[in-house]
C-alpha cells in the first residue's frame, strides 16, 4: 500500500492544523483534516438540542427488518436495539462486537453449530413492556423465511439455520409454529441451531433483523410506519416515506443497561429528498448535521473544499470499505495462462485508477485483496510491485514471452458505462496496458444488468471473451470470509448474478474456505485469511485496484465524531450538537 | 400545389387530360426552382443549411483538423491535472494554484481539457460529430426507407392493409422505446450479424432510432397518399391499365419527396438528441470513443471544476439540433405551396 499515500496524508494534516489555528473562534473545535477518521473529535457530554439529518433520496425503510443499507442499519439502532453491535470507537477497535440487547457475548457449542444467547432482563418498549426472547425470534422470522418474508434485506439466517419446512409467520395460524432452528426455553434466551459451524455468526447476530418485533404488532412492510422503540429514541409521529422523519426521547429506555449509545440530543429529525448539493452546502452553512447516507460530499462541494487549505480542517478522509478492482478471467484466452495474467499484473500502472477517484484523497492504491480494516489484510504484500503507481513494462514483457505471446495479445475490458469513474480507470488502464503491447478493447455496458447478466454470467464473459472486467467490492461485515468468499471460492460460481468473475476455482483456496468457517480463533482465521489472499495474488486472479476513500464534512458544531469501520461511516449513536437550546 | 416531377409518358397522348398534365408539368418544374428562390432569400434556413454542411464537413475531414489544431483524441494530458480536485491546474507546477475556471483553453487545447485524464475536448468534439451525424443520418434514412413504403402501401391500398399498418403504427408510437433500447443493448452481444465491437453498437443504436421512429414518416406519407391516390392523374395512369406499383413509385412516389425530404430534415435533429440519450444513458459506443451524448453524461459528475466540459458538448448538441431545426422548417415553407413568393 501507498507509503506515498501515507506521507501526503500526515503532511496535510500538518498543513491544515496550521491554517485553521487562526480561524478555530466560535464554533471550531481545532479540529484537524481526517482527524474523524482515527479519533473521537469535539467529545462532549452535553445533552439537548435537536440533530439534524438529510438524505438525497427517501429511506430504505425505516423498519430494521428490511433494509440492506448501511446507512440505515447505523441510523436504525436509535429506535431498534440489536443482539449484538459493534463498539463504539473509532479505528480497529470499533470493529469489535459488543452485547447490546444481550447480557454478555453468546457462547457456542463444542461442535460450532449450537449458540446460546443470554438477553437483559427488565428492557422494555416504548410502550413500557417487556423485551422477550420470543419477539426477537419472531423479527428473524419476519425477515427471512417465506415468500412474504421482507425483501429488502440479507436472507443469511435463512441460509444458515437449521430449518427446512418453516414458510415463514405471515401464513395464518400461530406465526412462529414449525421454526425450531431457534429455541426460546425462556423469555431471556435464544438458542440458534445452524447447519454447519460458522465462524462469522456473531456478525450474523449484529444486524437489524434480531432487533425485536412482537408479533401482534407486525404489519408487514408498513410495520416502518412507527417501528416500536427498545432505544433511547421513538417515533414522534406515523412515518410517510419522503415526508421525513422525526424521533423524540422514549422515556422507557434506560442508559444503564447500553454500552454504546450516549444519546445527548433531544430530538433527532430527518428530512427525505434532499437534493446533494443542497446537502452539502447546508452542511457547511451549519443548517445541517449530519448527511444520513454516510457517503461523503457530492462532486460539486468536494472539488470546492478539497482545494482548499482552510476548509480542509473540517474534512475526513477515511476508507469506504470499497475495494475497487480488475477480474482477470482465468478461463478466456490467453488470459488462462499465469504468465499472461501476471503480465496484465505488471503492466497496469495503479496510479491511473486512482486518479480517476480524485488521486490520493479517493482510494489508497490497493496491492492485495483485503482491505486494510479486516483481520489478515497485509498491505506490505505487493507481488508485483504496484505501490508505488507505476507500471513494470520490463517485468510484463517477460511474463509476455513466458507466456507465448511476446509481441503482445488482445484482451476485452468489461465497465459500467454509465459510471464516469470506472470508465475513467478503465481507459487509464487501456493506455497502461497498450504501453506494454497489450491491446485492451473496451466494452461497456449498463450498471443495472452489469452484475447480473453480464459481468456475472460467466457464459457471457466466454461468448463475449470479456478476460478482464472491472468491479468493486464491499463486505457485509468486517471479516475475510464475510469479504472474500463470493467473490473467490470456487464454490461460489454461478450462472447468473455470480461475483466470482475470475472463476477462480483452485482446490487449495476452495479447502481454506471450507476450513476456516470451523476455526474460531480470530488470530488463526487470520491467518488463514492472508493465505488465501496470497493465493489469490500468486495466481494473478484479481488485479487490485484501489480502496476508495471517501470526504466527509464534519460540522464543527458536531460533537463526539469519529468514523466507525464497521459502518464505514460516523457513528451515529455518539453525535451530539453544541446548540443545545 | 403538388404535382407530379415526372409525367408518365403514356399520359401525354390522352385528350382532354393531355393539355391540363402540360400545364401542370410546366408548373411542377418551377415548384422546385420556385422553393430553391424562396430557400435563398431565407437567411436563416440558409444559415442552418451552411453549418450542417461545414458540420459534416469536419466530422468528414476530423483527422486532418486534430492533427492541425489539436491532438489525438485519446491522449491524456495527466500533467495538467490536479488530481485531487480532477480539475485543471491554473499553473501545472503548483497544486494549491486552483482551478482553471476555462478549463485550460489556450492555443494548445482550444476548448480546453476534460477533468481526470486531461483528453484534448476540441479533438474529442471533433470526433464527437462523426458518430453523432453516422447514427442520425443513418437512422433517419432507415426511417425514412420503412415509413415510406409502409406510409404509401397503407395509403394507397386501403382496407385492412391500412388498418394493419395504421394500428402497428399506434403500437410502435407507444411502445417504451429507451426502455427497450436500454434492455436490447444487454442482451445483444459484443460479436452479432458479422459486426463486432462498435460496428455493432452503431449499427444497434441506427436499429434501436430508426426502426422505432418511421411511424412519424409513415403517418404522414399515409395521409399524403390517401388524397393523391383520387387525384385525375393517379386515376388516368389506372385507367391507362398501369400496375399497382408503377402508381406507387412512378406517380405517387414522386410527389412525396418534399414533405419526406421536410420531414426527414426535422427527423434528424430528433434523433441526433435520441442518439446522445442513448450514448448518456450508457449505451452507446465503446469509450474511449467520443460521442457527445457520453461526454454530457461524464461531465455531470465533474461540472464543479469543469463547467466547461458540460457547456461544451452541450453546445455542440444544441446548435446542431438547432441548424437542422432552422433548416428544415425554412425546407417547409420554400416547399409550402399555400406560402406567398
Amino acid at each position: 500500500m501507498g507509503f506515498a499515500a501515507f506521507g501526503a496524508a500526515a503532511a496535510l494534516m500538518l498543513t491544515a492544523c496550521g491554517g485553521d489555528s487562526g480561524e478555530s473562534g466560535d464554533g471550531g473545535n481545532g479540529a484537524a483534516f481526517d482527524q474523524g477518521s482515527t479519533e473521537v473529535v469535539n467529545p462532549s457530554d452535553a445533552a439537548g438540542g435537536t440533530l439534524r439529518y438529510a438524505i438525497s433520496a427517501n429511506m430504505e425503510s425505516t423498519d430494521p427488518g428490511n433494509t440492506y443499507y448501511g446507512y440505515v442499519w447505523n441510523f436504525s439502532r436509535y429506535y431498534a436495539r440489536t443482539l449484538l453491535t459493534y463498539a463504539a470507537a473509532p479505528g480497529q477497535a470499533g470493529t469489535e462486537l459488543v452485547p447490546d440487547l444481550a447480557a454478555e457475548m453468546p457462547e457456542v457449542s463444542d461442535d460450532g453449530t449450537e449458540w446460546t444467547v443470554k438477553i437483559q432482563e427488565g428492557l422494555k418498549y416504548e410502550d413500557g413492556s417487556e423485551i422477550v426472547a420470543e419477539d426477537i425470534k419472531y423479527a428473524i422470522a419476519r425477515s427471512n423465511f417465506g415468500d412474504q418474508a421482507l425483501p429488502n434485506g440479507p436472507k443469511y439466517f435463512q441460509q444458515l439455520l437449521d430449518e427446512d419446512d418453516y414458510d415463514g409467520p405471515y401464513g395464518g395460524g400461530d406465526p412462529l409454529e414449525g421454526f425450531d432452528a431457534i429455541e426460546t426455553p425462556d423469555d431471556h434466551t435464544l438458542v440458534f441451531h445452524l447447519k454447519e459451524p460458522f465462524a462469522d455468526f456473531l456478525y450474523v447476530l449484529a444486524q437489524p433483523q434480531t432487533a425485536p418485533v412482537p408479533a401482534d404488532a407486525d404489519k408487514g412492510e408498513q410495520y416502518q410506519t412507527r417501528v416500536g422503540s427498545s432505544g433511547p429514541y421513538k417515533f414522534e409521529d406515523d412515518y410517510t416515506p419522503g415526508d421525513g422523519l422525526v424521533l423524540v426521547r422514549n422515556e422507557e429506555w434506560d442508559a444503564e443497561t447500553d454500552p454504546i449509545r450516549t444519546a445527548l440530543p433531544d430530538r433527532i429529525t430527518v428530512e427525505e429528498g434532499v437534493e446533494q448539493n443542497e446537502i452539502d452546502q447546508r452542511l457547511v452553512n451549519g443548517e445541517l448535521d449530519v448527511d444520513l447516507a454516510g457517503t461523503g460530499l457530492g462532486p460539486a462541494m468536494k472539488g470546492q473544499l478539497v482545494g482548499d487549505e482552510e476548509a480542509r480542517a473540517n474534512l475526513d478522509n477515511p476508507t469506504t470499505g470499497a475495494h475497487f478492482y480488475l477480474n482477470v478471467n482465468t478461463k478466456v484466452e490467453p488470459l488462462d495462462n499465469l504468465a499472461c495474467r501476471q503480465a496484465i499484473q505488471y503492466a497496469v500502472g495503479r496510479e491511473g485508477i486512482q486518479r480517476a477517484y480524485g488521486g490520493e484523497l479517493g482510494g489508497e492504491i490497493a496491492t492485495q485483496v483485503l482491505p486494510p480494516d479486516i483481520p489478515g489484510a497485509d498491505p506490505s504484500y505487493d507481488p508485483y510491485e504496484a505501490a508505488s503507481g507505476k507500471p513494470s513494462v520490463e517485468k510484463a514483457k517477460e511474463k509476455m514471452e513466458e507466456c507465448g505471446h511476446p509481441d503482445g495479445f488482445d484482451v476485452n475490458i468489461g465497465v459500467r458505462s454509465d459510471r464516469p469513474a470506472e470508465v475513467d480507470a478503465v481507459e487509464a488502464i487501456q493506455q497502461s496496458l497498450a504501453e506494454a503491447g497489450i491491446n485492451a478493447e473496451i466494452k461497456g455496458y449498463p450498471s443495472d444488468t452489469y452484475t447480473n447478466t453480464q459481468a456475472g454470467s460467466p457464459d457471457f464473459v466466454a461468448d463475449n471473451k470479456l478476460g478482464l472486467t472491472y468491479y468493486g467490492w464491499m463486505a457485509d461485515w468486517p471479516s475475510g470470509y464475510g469479504y472474500m468468499s463470493s467473490i473467490l471460492d470456487g464454490d461460489a460460481i454461478k450462472d447468473a448474478g455470480n461475483s466470482n468473475i475470475s472463476e477462480l476455482d483452485d482446490p487449495e483456496i476452495n479447502k481454506l474456505f471450507d476450513e476456516v468457517i470451523s476455526v474460531e480463533d480470530p488470530e488463526e482465521q487470520a491467518q488463514i485469511y492472508a493465505e488465501i489472499d496470497r493465493l489469490v495474488m500468486e495466481n494473478a486472479a484479481i488485479l487490485p485496484g484501489v480502496f476508495q476513500k471517501s470526504v466527509i464534512y464534519r460540522p464543527d458544531n458536531l460533537t463526539n465524531v469519529f468514523f466507525n469501520p464497521s459502518w464505514h461511516m460516523y457513528d451515529y449513536m455518539t453525535l451530539g450538537t453544541t446548540e443545545t437550546e | 400545389m403538388t404535382a407530379p416531377l415526372d409525367a408518365p409518358e403514356s399520359a401525354q397522348h390522352a385528350e382532354p387530360e393531355a393539355i391540363a398534365r402540360g400545364r401542370r408539368d410546366a408548373a411542377s418544374r418551377s415548384l422546385t426552382q420556385i422553393a430553391w428562390r424562396r430557400l435563398r432569400r431565407d437567411p436563416v434556413a440558409l444559415g442552418g443549411g451552411v453549418f450542417v454542411a461545414l458540420l459534416i464537413l469536419v466530422a468528414v475531414f476530423a483527422p486532418l483538423l486534430t492533427h492541425w489544431f489539436g491532438h489525438p483524441p485519446n491522449q491524456f494530458h495527466q500533467d495538467l491535472i490536479d488530481p485531487a480536485t480532477q480539475g485543471v491546474l491554473k499553473d501545472p507546477d503548483d497544486p494549491w494554484s486552483g482551478i482553471d475556471p476555462t478549463g485550460g483553453m489556450s492555443a494548445e487545447h482550444l476548448l480546453g481539457l476534460e477533468p481526470v485524464n486531461g483528453r484534448d475536448l476540441f479533438s474529442r468534439i471533433v470526433y464527437g460529430a462523426r458518430i453523432s451525424l453516422l447514427v442520425a443520418f443513418l437512422s433517419t434514412l432507415l426511417c425514412v426507407v420503412i415509413g415510406t413504403l409502409l406510409g404509401v402501401l397503407a395509403g394507397y391500398l386501403g382496407g385492412w392493409v391500412d388498418t394493419v399498418i395504421s394500428r402497428t403504427m399506434d403500437i410502435f408510437l407507444a411502445f417504451p422505446l429507451l426502455l427497450f433500447a436500454i434492455a436490447l443493448a444487454g442482451v445483444i452481444p459484443d460479436d452479432a450479424f458479422g459486426l463486432s465491437s462498435n460496428a455493432l453498437r452503431i449499427a444497434v443504436l441506427v436499429f434501436i432510432i430508426g426502426f422505432f421512429s418511421w411511424p412519424y414518416i409513415g403517418r404522414i406519407v399515409r395521409g399524403q397518399t390517401l388524397t393523391l391516390r383520387e387525384r385525375e392523374f393517379v386515376e388516368a395512369a389506372r385507367s391507362m391499365g398501369a400496375g399497382t406499383g408503377h402508381i406507387l413509385f412512378r406517380e405517387i412516389l414522386p410527389n412525396l419527396v418534399a414533405p419526406i425530404l421536410v420531414y426527414a430534415t426535422l427527423l434528424i435533429p430528433t434523433n441526433i438528441l435520441f442518439e446522445a440519450a442513448l450514448s448518456f444513458l450508457g449505451v452507446g459506443v465503446n469509450p474511449p470513443t467520443p460521442t457527445w451524448g457520453g461526454m454530457l453524461s461524464e461531465s455531470l459528475d465533474y461540472y464543479p471544476v469543469a463547467p466547461h466540459f458540460v457547456i461544451i458538448p452541450g453546445l455542440a448538441i444544441f446548435v446542431t439540433v438547432l441548424a437542422f431545426n432552422l433548416f428544415g422548417d425554412g425546407l417547409r415553407d420554400a416547399f409550402d405551396p399555400r406560402s406567398s413568393d
